[in-house]
């Protein structure tokens, strides 16, 4: 029986292979979205757990000091209370004008030694050779070869399993190097403690404890929310593209409703046939869900680039390697896919199950008992942007956010039906003739069948004017920041401290301002804090960006009594001017202002420059902004070459740093773009199909029509009409959904993903620009069905009448 | 007691094996480090404290113990000083490294920790004014500069003691009035001990806390370079005579010939040196030790003193599996004399 039923069943994807193509696009479409966000995704965090695990001490807790460092002698006691800790120093150094992350360490107690001994070993170094002057660096290969090239003091080991761009060194050679000989970064908790200690808490009140998961996901805590962000996209590319398949699978067995009519009749059991089309519908998915593997890995690759471009640009956070396959991803890739199609398949196979032996088929297609669901649809939707607004309002978190943001979304989406749906009543009324009544009438009917593909429109427009919102006004916010921020006309960095001094002479007698750019970097609650010695000038003044100040606040720093502080600084630990900051150990000063500091991952702090050189002995001194009317930058950069022998990439105009700045700035958000657009693609396509779909049902409604004389011109017109009606009523509701969703983006998420608060800029250009997308969209979905619409043969639609269907 | 230390010289955790020309690269040339001299007796308290510009240096203490549930028990605390290069420096820049090792063992069971520390950042060292010797939290402490009452205390994951010590005798020079030769080619080291320690304390072990009184024998050796080329390793032994009277001997297995040496301490705390050959020791019973053939039975004799005593081991497996591995346990002694005493075994690899 199976071998009868089988190839009549399949026969009907001979006679509509467009239909089967669009099945496994959309299939195939929504599962490459999903499964490529979920390789970067993988990728990206295997990336992490590896420069995490390659030290070795992931699993590691650690006590950290609130400011500044501990004092070894500090360590000393700890050490002497029983307690068996590891110390590490940490410190930026500079060879050959390049920096270089060091860790310095203590070979005896670290738990990688063993393995720095076996590498040591094998680069044919003494024992215990490392503890010793010149000592040794040991990096990954690469960062070695960059150690090697820079300085020939100090002998360097390569060793693979070393994060890249870090330098690991015994405290010997690291306390020396960073000139910090009585002082040490954090202590790592080493993991075999002897019993019967007094808690850590009693003996180390002024360190922090970290216990060991949280240290070991910094960068995972700290670029989590982009993760999250994909992982979002994925979803509602994924959830968009089974909008698609669920109008494919309703048109196929719609189709197919007269044979399985006849089928059932020759006495095919029900229960066969379901089985039928449930094996159908797998072995469908299984062919896109491979298809959607292949594209989702293509993607992923050609998307990896910006990803590292993102990540790098916003958390320093660098994923190195290229995409790789794994197991895990590939099952869940066609799990997803199979589940996915079932789920969008379910109401379909669901009426055939149910279906009357001898049910007359399109009965879906007269949509007037639908308002009732409607009503349901959307009281859901109310309920879940209620929901959310409760979450927002407890948890204001990244979480939180993301959670708000998916309540609304869904929300709005289930609301979508119920507000076309009354907008084309209101439409109705207002219509006048026959003709007209009708159209209005005929698109009220076909919205059952056309919401879901309605609502991923909807969903795509508003993502797109949400995320739209938040880069253009995060870049214009940037841009203007940039002008602020930087306000010297050349930035040049000398060679050495000496040239350094004598260009700073020769400047002056130029009569040219040069304002000093040393900074300092240290630790602030274990994070990276980098601290900028500034010269008191009007520039500052005028220019610098401010977001919160106390009265006087220049004064006040330029005299080296404050401190000031960036926005993230601020965010993360709760400061606002007026409290203290410990800048290093008993260095502490009042905060007298928070400026903002966009595209900076890390925390950031400016006092006078004497006051930190006073306290950094040894500052280098080689980075100046210079100050010059801009038609004199050319000439002052050539005098600059002329008379100091200082690279070209070293001096840069402001110009410059600005195209760069932006240019960063914009390939950050390329990925961003990408999916933005993709997602707009895929739900156009779900109203292709839809529209499609309803072509084959709507015949028996349209032939009456014709029939009175309404020509198929006409007709076809009408279809384009209806397509662009709904496209634009759904387009003007998305542009309220997608301003709420930029407020969100700009005002919770990157608040708490970033550390920093945006203003919003409205840009009524983009959408329009969006609004003529959308409508293009749904005249190139209704094309077809118009165009076939417009050539149907006549006695089709005569069949119509002759056809007991 | 000499000997880990050997070890110590060539690095720790770094090390990987014996090397060829001795016990863990200690026969080896000493460069820049002072060389023990035959005429440079000890003054204390200083020599109590490091003597950074030899090579090695250790502070090692062992200690027979009764239990009140009248068990025997061994203890050792052992605080070993390597110097990568002569001399003492600020900081992480000292070339100075310490290493201790601490064990229990009883009739069944031998438990032992290990610290390691740098020198100059304050984690482990010795002093002086008073005499405090520490690695982390573990310490040797007198509350003047002698060593005459000391307190003691070391923990590992499953053991901690807590000791006091009063010294019922006088300081011993061993060898030459300190001056301890090792080879026949003349290697020696600054040695000397003070055996007379009545200890009393507490022992926590796996199965609770237990009293212990007994008797403490402590080992102050520095040197740079105390083996000879050919010598592999060494068996070494400190017994105490129910008589009163104590003998220090020890062989150095050489593959020229063994050289053996030791003191005779009398009752009255008088040490005499032991010259090369006098003292005789012959192992009567092989052990497997963690997967090593060792004697863990012996025969010693000094026939001069009418000695001749078997040396049975309390816990045969008395092995000490530190970065440095070599044997250490206590010991019973039977036959002319009886007694007890504690036995050093390195370089069975």
């Amino acid at each position: 029986m199976i071998s009868a039923a089988l190839p009549a069943i399949l026969s009907h994807w001979r006679r509509h292979p467009l239909q089967l193509a669009t099945l496994i696009a959309g299939l195939a479409l929504a599962a490459g979205l999903w499964s490529a966000v979920q390789a970067i995704n993988a990728e990206a965090r295997a990336s992490y757990s590896r420069a995490a695990e390659q030290l070795g001490t992931a699993g590691l807790a650690r006590l950290v000091p609130e400011s500044g460092s501990i004092p070894i002698a500090r360590y000393a006691e700890l050490r002497r209370s029983g307690w068996k800790l590891a110390p590490v120093l940490e410190g930026v150094v500079r060879f050959d004008r390049q920096s270089f992350d060091i860790m310095g360490v203590d070979l005896l107690q670290h738990p990688n030694a063993p393995d720095l001994a076996k590498a040591a070993e094998a680069d044919s170094a003494a024992p215990l050779e490392a503890l010793r002057p010149p000592g040794r660096i040991f990096a990954h290969p690469e960062t070695a070869a960059l150690f090697f090239k820079a300085q020939q003091v100090h002998p360097v080991t390569p060793l693979e399993a070393l994060p890249r761009g870090l330098g690991m060194a015994d405290l010997s050679l690291a306390s020396h190097l960073l000139r910090q000989p009585d002082s040490l970064s954090y202590l790592l908790v080493l993991p075999e403690q002897p019993p019967g200690l007094d808690p850590l808490a009693e003996l180390a009140p002024e360190l922090t404890f970290i216990p060991a998961r949280a240290a070991a996901s910094d960068t995972a805590r700290l670029t989590d929310s982009f993760h999250l962000n994909l992982t979002a996209f994925g979803l509602l590319s994924f959830a968009v593209g089974l909008f698609i398949v669920q109008g494919t699978i309703a048109l196929s067995l719609e189709q197919r409703r007269g044979m399985i009519r006849t089928l059932r009749s020759l006495g095919v059991p029900m229960r066969l046939l379901t089985g039928l089309f449930i094996a159908e519908l797998a072995a469908i998915a299984l062919v896109a869900g491979i298809a959607g593997l292949v594209c989702g890995y293509l993607l992923a690759a050609a998307l990896l680039p910006g990803v590292n471009a993102t990540l790098a640009g916003l958390y320093g956070a660098s994923v190195d390697g290229s995409l790789s396959l794994r197991p895990g991803w590939v099952f869940s890739g066609l799990a997803m896919t199979l589940g996915g199609a079932f789920l969008a398949g379910a109401r379909s196979l669901f009426a055939l199950w149910r279906m009357p032996i001898l049910a007359a088929p399109a009965t879906r297609a007269r949509g007037q008992q639908a308002s009732r669901s409607h009503v349901v649809s959307a009281f859901s939707g109310v309920a879940t942007i209620i929901a959310g607004l409760v979450i927002i309002s407890i948890y204001q978190n990244l979480i939180a956010g993301f959670a708000f943001l998916g309540a609304l979304m869904l929300g709005a989406a289930l609301l979508l039906p119920l507000l076309i749906s009354a907008g084309l009543s209101l439409g109705a009324k207002m219509a006048k003739g026959a003709l007209t009544e009708w159209l209005w009438a005929d698109t009220r009917a076909q919205l059952p069948g056309m919401s879901l593909a309605l609502m991923a429109l909807l969903l795509a427009l508003a993502a797109n004017v949400g995320v739209g919102t938040m880069v253009s006004s995060f870049r214009l916010t940037f841009t203007g920041w940039l002008d602020q921020r930087l306000f010297a006309e050349v930035y040049v960095t000398a060679a050495s401290d000496a040239q350094g001094a004598e260009l700073a002479q020769w400047l002056e007698t130029q009569g040219v301002t040069a304002l000093s750019r040393s900074y300092h970097d240290t630790r602030f609650k274990s994070a990276p804090l980098r601290v900028y010695g500034f010269e008191d000038d009007s520039a500052y003044r005028s220019n610098w960006p401010l977001l919160d100040a106390l009265p006087d606040v220049w004064d006040k720093t330029a005299r080296g009594d404050s401190v000031l502080i960036n926005e993230q600084l601020a965010r993360r630990h709760g400061l606002v001017p007026g409290k203290i900051l410990e800048l290093e150990p008993g260095w502490r000063l009042p905060i007298a202002g928070v400026y903002s500091d966009y595209g900076n991952p890390n925390g950031q702090a400016m006092v006078a420059l004497q006051a930190l050189q006073k306290h950094v002995p040894g500052l280098p001194n080689r980075s100046f902004g210079l100050r010059a009317a801009p038609q004199e930058v050319s000439t002052l950069i050539t005098l600059i070459r002329q008379r100091f022998d200082i690279p070209r990439e070293n001096i840069t105009d402001q110009a410059t740093v600005k195209a760069r700045s932006l240019e960063v700035f914009d390939r950050t958000f390329v990925i961003t773009a990408a999916l933005n657009l993709l997602t707009l693609g895929v739900a156009g396509f779900a109203l292709l199909t839809s529209l499609l779909t309803l072509w084959s049902q709507r015949l028996p409604q349209l032939a009456p029509v014709w029939a009175m004389g309404v020509t198929r011109r006409q007709l076809a017109a009408a279809e384009v009409l209806r397509s662009l009606l709904l496209a634009a009523g759904t387009a003007v509701l998305a542009l309220p959904l997608g301003l709420v969703l930029a407020w969100v983006l700009l005002s919770v998420i990157n608040v708490a993903a970033f550390g920093w608060k945006l203003p919003m800029y409205l840009f009524p250009l983009d959408w329009l620009r969006l609004f003529v997308l959308a409508l293009l969209a749904a005249v190139t979905a209704a094309a077809l069905p118009a165009w076939r619409l417009s050539r149907i043969d006549p006695a089709d639609l005569l069949k119509v009448f002759a056809n007991e269907r | 007691m000499n000997a880990k230390i050997f070890l110590v010289a060539s690095g720790l955790i770094w090390a990987t094996a014996v090397q060829p020309q001795g016990y863990a690269g200690l026969g080896t040339d000493a460069e820049g480090f002072a060389i023990p001299k035959p005429d440079t007796g000890p003054t204390f308290p200083a020599d109590h404290g490091p003597h950074p510009d030899f090579r090695i240096e250790w502070w090692y203490l062992t200690a027979n113990l009764e239990g009140a549930d009248g068990a025997d028990y061994g203890i050792q605390w052992t605080l070993f000083r390597s110097a990568l290069a002569p001399g003492e420096a600020a900081g992480w820049q000292s070339p100075q490294i310490w290493m201790a090792h601490a064990a229990v063992t009883t009739k069944d069971k031998h438990l032992f920790a290990e610290r390691i520390a740098r020198g100059g950042v304050g984690q482990a060292g010795v002093q002086t004014h008073p005499f405090s010797a520490w690695i982390d939290n573990w310490q040797m402490r007198s509350a003047d500069e002698t060593i005459e009452n000391i307190s003691l205390s070391a923990s590992g994951m499953e053991f901690s003691y807590d000791l006091n010590l009063m010294a019922d005798g006088p300081l011993v020079l061993q060898g030459n009035a300190g001056y301890s030769v090792k080879s026949a080619s003349g290697q020696a080291s600054h040695y000397y001990s003070q055996p007379h320690y009545m200890v009393s304390g507490t022992l926590s072990l796996p199965d609770g806390p237990v009293d212990v009184t007994g008797h403490g024998w402590l080992d102050r050796e520095w040197s740079s370079q105390p083996l000879a080329e050919d010598q592999s390793g060494w068996d070494w032994f400190s017994l105490s005579f129910d008589s009163g009277e104590k003998l220090m001997g020890f062989v150095l297995r050489g593959a020229r010939g063994d050289f053996t040496s030791g003191t005779w301490i009398s009752a009255d705390g008088t040490a005499e040196p032991l010259e090369p050959g006098a003292f005789q020791a012959q192992p009567l019973g092989i052990r497997d030790v963690q997967g090593r053939e060792m004697p863990t039975h012996w025969h010693a004799s000094v026939p001069d003193k009418g000695v001749s005593v078997e040396v049975l081991a309390l816990n045969p497996q008395s092995w000490m599996g530190t970065s440095f591995s070599y044997w250490e346990g206590p010991v019973t002694v039977t036959g002319s004399h009886s007694g007890k005493g504690y036995l050093e075994m390195t370089g069975y690899e």
